[in-house]
């Protein structure tokens, strides 16, 4: 029976959150194809707990291929292994999540299956009769939405946004099949070498991954002003964003940028500070769940995207409001 | 060292104004540009011309309207240019445009690096950077942000990921995505002006490059739009003003209400 494949991504050996929110979303597209639903992991010395953990958070098999060669995403050596599962299995449908990790490996992966891929999905289904898997995208800007499917080459693939959806609820009794593959050395073959990962120390919390998004934008003033959306991001345990105009004074780096030009993003929580609202800014941020903004423009477009907002200084404002989040989380803890 | 830079035209976005009943961009009068994002691979090809001797050609898929992008980039320093423009490429999704884009590259041939934009900021995709690296059956480095060394037959570069940054060393020819962090875009010179009015830029049909019919266009395009729709982008939530002293306090009442109500602190 044709099954419904998740890609169970790992960094660093650690298995990554996105993970079960993609088993989330295959699950209900298994069930609807009453399928079953398979997750592949890639990587070396994969530790059980973690083949465990996909099953108790829905998948009924996991294809583990572990390896030393593994160790590290490496298109060459990751698209030729999935590409060769992929031939053998034959799967309706893999997801992987739209991380550089999967906006790299899936295009690569399509290209070689000749089959369709549609990137940075936020919403799947199934299209009744046909079995069509339905995906859904934001596109220009993320002015529009489009609904994309493949209808006639196998597997229908798609990369999911990160944090579009819930993780899967683990259920520690669920029982599934692990099935352990083995290749010979030449399809590790890479004519690239890992050579070292670079923290970012800034990046702490990075706006993809982040809960809570403190931004900022041209309102703040100065770099040095900044210091007041780093303390709020941190009593907030938050990642810190910055409009395109601060990234490109050199208020703050690249990898902070929020936007067209820089990172969508969709946290639970984003606070926009003395941003004005751009249309590239607005198509970065729509989709998270709750907006605050402070903005002394009373007509500044972002208060048409927010669900509260101030028109005042982001000055007088953010400094009190850190104050009385301490305060608040001082008395939290004493009682 | 030979370098190819795949560019598209785009229609310029920052400054879109929005249909406020219909929730689409009004698309009159907007003007079009070289994808944003395709500008840090141009830039960082004439860094590498001018350190490297290299020539540099750029390609773009579009309409004859498209030349205006290519002559563009000439003005910033690049040397030579081709338009990939015919009417079975309409209707091209990513898989049949990386196809056309990697036989392109492939009829040119000789070459050391391509260099992409990180995506389009129309389609969004990001995915024909990685296509064509996967039609060529080249290495590929996304999310570039740095080209560190660069020797005979390999490039060190660094990429950014969620966290950080990873160091690579790739074997040439290669294909790069590159990010905005790797370079700061010149404007175009006078001089390059000049070179670029006078350009002849070639237009090449299927035949050029060898396609086959059956991967080009919407036939070629294993992908299909069932529907395009518009999201209501405005919530319009409670407003507060603050004037004085007062609002001020307030306004922080209602921050951490809410805060507290939806569960977040």
């Amino acid at each position: 029976m044709a099954e419904v494949w998740t890609f169970a991504e790992q960094r660093h050996g650690m298995l990554n959150e996105v993970s079960f929110e993609l088993l989330n979303r295959g699950k209900k597209l298994a069930e609807k194809l009453n399928s079953p639903l398979t997750s592949v992991i890639l990587g070396y010395h994969i530790r059980k707990d973690d083949v465990d953990e996909l099953i108790s958070r829905g998948a009924d098999k996991v294809y583990v291929v572990d390896d030393k060669h593994l160790e590290n995403f490496l298109v060459e050596p990751y698209a030729r292994v999935l590409t060769s599962l992929l031939g053998e299995y034959n799967p309706h449908i893999f997801i992987a999540a739209a991380t550089t990790l999967g906006r790299t490996l899936m295009p690569y992966i399509a290209i070689k299956k000749k089959t369709g891929l549609t990137a940075d999905c936020t919403f799947l289904d199934i299209e009744e009769n046909s079995n069509n898997l339905l995906q859904t995208r934001p596109a220009i800007g993320g002015n529009i939405l489009a609904t994309i499917k493949t209808p006639n080459t196998r597997p229908q693939m798609a990369t999911v946004r990160p944090h579009s959806t819930k993780p899967a609820f683990p259920d520690r009794n669920r029982k599934g099949e692990v099935i352990y593959k083995k290749y010979n050395n030449e399809i590790f073959k890479s004519r690239t070498k890992f050579i070292k990962f670079i923290k970012d120390e800034s990046q702490q919390v990075t706006v993809q991954d982040a809960k809570i998004i403190v931004s900022a934008g041209r309102g703040i003033g100065k770099k040095e002003k900044f210091k007041i959306i780093d303390e709020l991001a941190e009593i907030l345990d938050g990642a810190v964003g910055a409009s395109r105009d601060v990234v490109d004074r050199g208020w703050k780096t690249y990898p902070h940028q929020i936007g067209l030009s820089g990172k969508t993003v969709s946290p639970l929580l984003y606070i926009a500070n003395g941003i004005s609202g751009s249309v590239q800014h607005i198509a970065g941020i729509q989709t998270s769940e709750n907006i605050i903004a402070i903005n002394k423009d009373p007509d500044a477009q972002i208060f048409k995207l927010a669900d509260l907002s101030i028109v005042g200084d982001l000055h007088e404002i953010v400094p009190l409001l850190i104050e009385r989040i301490k305060e608040y989380k001082a008395r939290e803890v004493k009682r | 060292m030979e370098i190819i830079v795949p560019i598209k035209q785009v229609p310029e976005t920052s400054n879109v104004k929005m249909d406020e009943k219909t929730g689409t961009m009004i698309r009159e009068g907007v003007e079009s540009i070289i994808n944003p994002l395709d500008l840090y691979a141009i830039e960082t090809a004439i860094r590498l011309k001018e350190q490297f001797c290299s020539e540099i050609t750029i390609i773009s898929m579009g309409p004859s309207k498209a030349i205006e992008a290519i002559k563009e980039a000439i003005a910033m320093g690049c040397d030579k240019g081709i338009l990939l423009s015919d009417r079975k490429f309409a209707g091209s999704d990513t898989w049949a445009t990386s196809y056309v884009l990697s036989q392109c590259i492939k009829k040119i041939g000789n070459f050391d690096l391509v260099l992409c934009g990180e995506r389009a900021t129309d389609g969004d995709t990001a995915q024909v950077g990685p296509g064509i690296a996967s039609f060529l059956d080249l290495p590929i480095s996304t999310f570039t942000s740095e080209i560190v060394r660069v020797e005979k037959d390999s490039i060190q570069v660094k990429r950014l990921v969620e966290g950080g940054y990873e160091l690579l060393d790739i074997k040439l020819p290669a294909v790069l995505t590159v990010v905005k962090e790797i370079s700061n875009p010149r404007l175009p010179t006078l001089k390059g002006k000049l070179k670029a009015k006078e350009i002849k830029i070639p237009i090449w049909g299927p035949q050029i490059i060898d396609a086959q019919d059956d991967c080009l266009g919407l036939n070629g395009s294993p992908t299909r739009v069932v529907k395009i729709f518009t999201q209501k982008i405005s919530r319009e939530g409670e407003k507060l003003i603050v004037k004085d002293e007062d609002g001020l306090n307030k306004a922080i009442d209602k921050i951490m209400n809410y805060l507290i109500s939806k569960d977040i602190i």
